[in-house]
């Protein structure tokens, strides 16, 4: 496959709910419905928050791994009950979304994003952009992802990062 | 130099246990740590060895907020150099990191061999007879600034100090045996950020060195009954009490189970975790320490927490703005599940960290707290006044005013 190319025999059903899947794990986390998280992964996942230098080294260190459900369930307890942030809210911008390979049930799926921070005070700030590359299965009644890389553009975090993006 | 304006702040009677907060925002004096601080007698971290294998590679990095490429030259050794054109003051590397034969600046094709010598002017002669430099030019007076360059345990340092103190001389024993412990053995980059802060340095590294603030702020631990209060602990301190290390080695796990140097730990008992996988780890090292964090004047971290290895560098940006850069190493014999560990350890720090990003937000509410009140001062008594190392415990602020005592020396104030 060239890059560039998309899956193109894809039935516009398993699309749609592909698309519908990656719109809702937006509008979950800008909602701030955070403990429905870990329900978008399969049970041995990995979630991994990236810049796109230490992706494209094949580095294997982010500033958020996680390699399964537990492990989402304890980011989440954790940004409940120990960490202590400013309150701040996110907004997704989705676009390009695009499916790229399919493995059986598993479909390969890349969606640009950008996600604009919220201070509550009000300041406002591009927090990260980059782009989403997903292993989303879709065997069962509702899709998970097996893989959820988010690879940022920017080598910098402002102050922290403790909502997932 | 550069008429400072007058500082807006007396250092108070008190000494060290007093800090005035104009010295986080005042300009005057950002300006002068600048030149008397990271230009001082000091060796400034500016990256790792193995950045730069081969002749020819390079990056780039910052001595306090001034640009420098450190380079490996044709004969293979490291060299740091002001990164800035002798002819116009232009970068003459842009990358932050590359390969190259020679240094050339894109401006008007100045160039420098790897050793920072100029070899060329563009259109030197002129053009058709016309033009060009002077006859009595001599390109020899105009290299690239070359810094006094010291490699230790695989990590560079450099000094713009025409005469440094010898570089294990300003560390002293303890510090190099404690660098030589977590880096010094052939070490894998397992990744790289930066983390951007609305602070001043050295509220950052200040915090670093404040191990009283670890179980109160950080909660993660505490959270999921993580707390190891049996562990042996303490403070470290150079001689002249700039440099710090604050450890802790666990002794009762020692006893309740027999550790193995190979195999993970899995540590569940009474933890919460509904992955306690976060926190396998297996003892890394002979001497039983679970965690040191160490830092030397004026802005680095070496940092073992758990097998979770990092460096830190922390790059001032302004008055009120720093910019932490992190080095995530494992060691080349890792086992696969032994840098599996690493990989989940790594969920602990930095930017993202479940036990350290509150370090990332509690300099700039502090600068927020602070920065209309330049004579107002903080109160730094945890542990007595002085920079007397003290006997085992972390309740102290002994290193905090370490850091002081170092900045005070070379800003005479």
């Amino acid at each position: 496959m060239m890059d560039g190319d998309t899956v193109s025999v894809i039935d516009s059903e398993t699309r749609q709910i592909i698309e519908d899947f990656v719109v809702d794990y937006a509008h979950m986390v800008d909602d701030d419905r955070l403990e429905e998280w870990p329900d978008y992964f399969t049970e041995t996942c990995t979630y991994r928050i990236i810049n796109r230098k230490n992706h494209a080294l094949g580095r294997s260190v982010g500033v958020m791994e996680c390699s399964s459900r537990g492990m989402l369930k304890d980011r989440i307890k954790a940004l409940r009950e120990a960490n202590v942030y400013e309150p701040h809210s996110y907004r997704h911008l989705l676009s390009g979304i695009r499916i790229r390979d399919r493995h059986d049930n598993i479909y390969r799926v890349e969606t640009s994003f950008a996600v604009i921070r919220t201070m509550q005070e009000g300041e406002m700030s591009v927090f990260a952009s980059g782009k989403y590359i997903d292993d989303i299965d879709v065997t069962g009644r509702v899709p998970k992802f097996k893989s959820r890389i988010v690879v940022c553009d920017s080598v910098r975090v402002h102050t922290l990062i403790v909502i997932p993006l | 130099m550069v008429e400072l304006k007058p500082r807006e702040f007396v250092w108070p009677q008190e000494g060290y246990s007093r800090i005035p907060y104009g010295v986080y925002t005042d300009p005057g004096v950002y300006q002068e740590e600048q030149q008397k601080v990271f230009r001082g007698p000091v060796w400034n971290f500016v990256g790792l060895e193995q950045e730069i294998p081969n002749v020819g590679d390079f990056r780039t990095i910052y001595i306090g907020e001034t640009p420098v490429i450190v380079v490996r030259d044709d004969a293979g050794n490291v060299r740091v150099m002001v990164n800035r054109c002798a002819h116009r003051g232009n970068l003459v590397c842009v990358k932050t990191d590359g390969h190259a034969k020679e240094l050339t600046c894109v401006y008007h094709n100045w160039r420098y061999d790897l050793q920072g010598r100029l070899i060329n002017v563009a259109f030197g002669k002129g053009v058709d007879g016309k033009g060009g430099m002077p006859e009595d030019f001599e390109p020899r007076k105009f290299g690239l600034q070359n810094l006094k360059t010291h490699t230790h345990a695989g990590l560079i340092f450099a000094s713009f100090s025409d005469n440094p103190v010898a570089f294990q001389a300003f560390l002293g024993g303890e510090m190099l045996e404690n660098m030589e412990r977590v880096v010094g053995r052939e070490m894998v980059l397992l990744g790289t950020y930066t983390q951007y802060m609305p602070n001043n340095w050295k509220l950052y590294m200040e915090n670093v060195r404040d191990s009283y603030h670890a179980s109160i702020l950080h909660m993660f631990q505490a959270t999921f009954r993580m707390n190891r209060l049996s562990m042996k602990g303490g403070i470290k301190l150079s001689d002249n009490g700039w440099h710090h290390i604050s450890y802790s080695i666990a002794e009762t796990d020692r006893e309740e189970r027999q550790y193995n140097s190979k195999t993970l730990l899995s540590v569940k008992d009474g933890y919460l975790l509904s992955d306690p996988r976060l926190v396998d780890m297996w003892q890394e090292f002979d001497c039983g320490t679970t965690l040191a964090i160490q830092s030397t004047f004026p802005n680095f971290v070496v940092q073992q927490i758990y097998n979770s290895i990092a460096l830190r560098l922390c790059v001032p940006r302004g008055p009120e703005e720093c910019e932490l850069m992190w080095w995530i190493l494992g060691s080349a014999d890792d086992t696969k599940e032994q840098r599996e560990a690493r990989v989940r350890q790594s969920n602990l720090v930095g930017p993202g960290g479940l036990i350290s990003m509150e370090d990332g937000v509690v300099g700039g509410w502090v600068q927020r707290g602070s920065k209309q009140d330049h004579e107002k001062t903080t109160i730094l008594e945890m542990g007595g006044r002085d920079v007397a190392p003290s006997a085992d415990g972390r309740t102290t602020e002994v290193s905090i005013r370490g850091f002081w005592k170092g900045f005070r020396d070379l800003m005479e104030i």
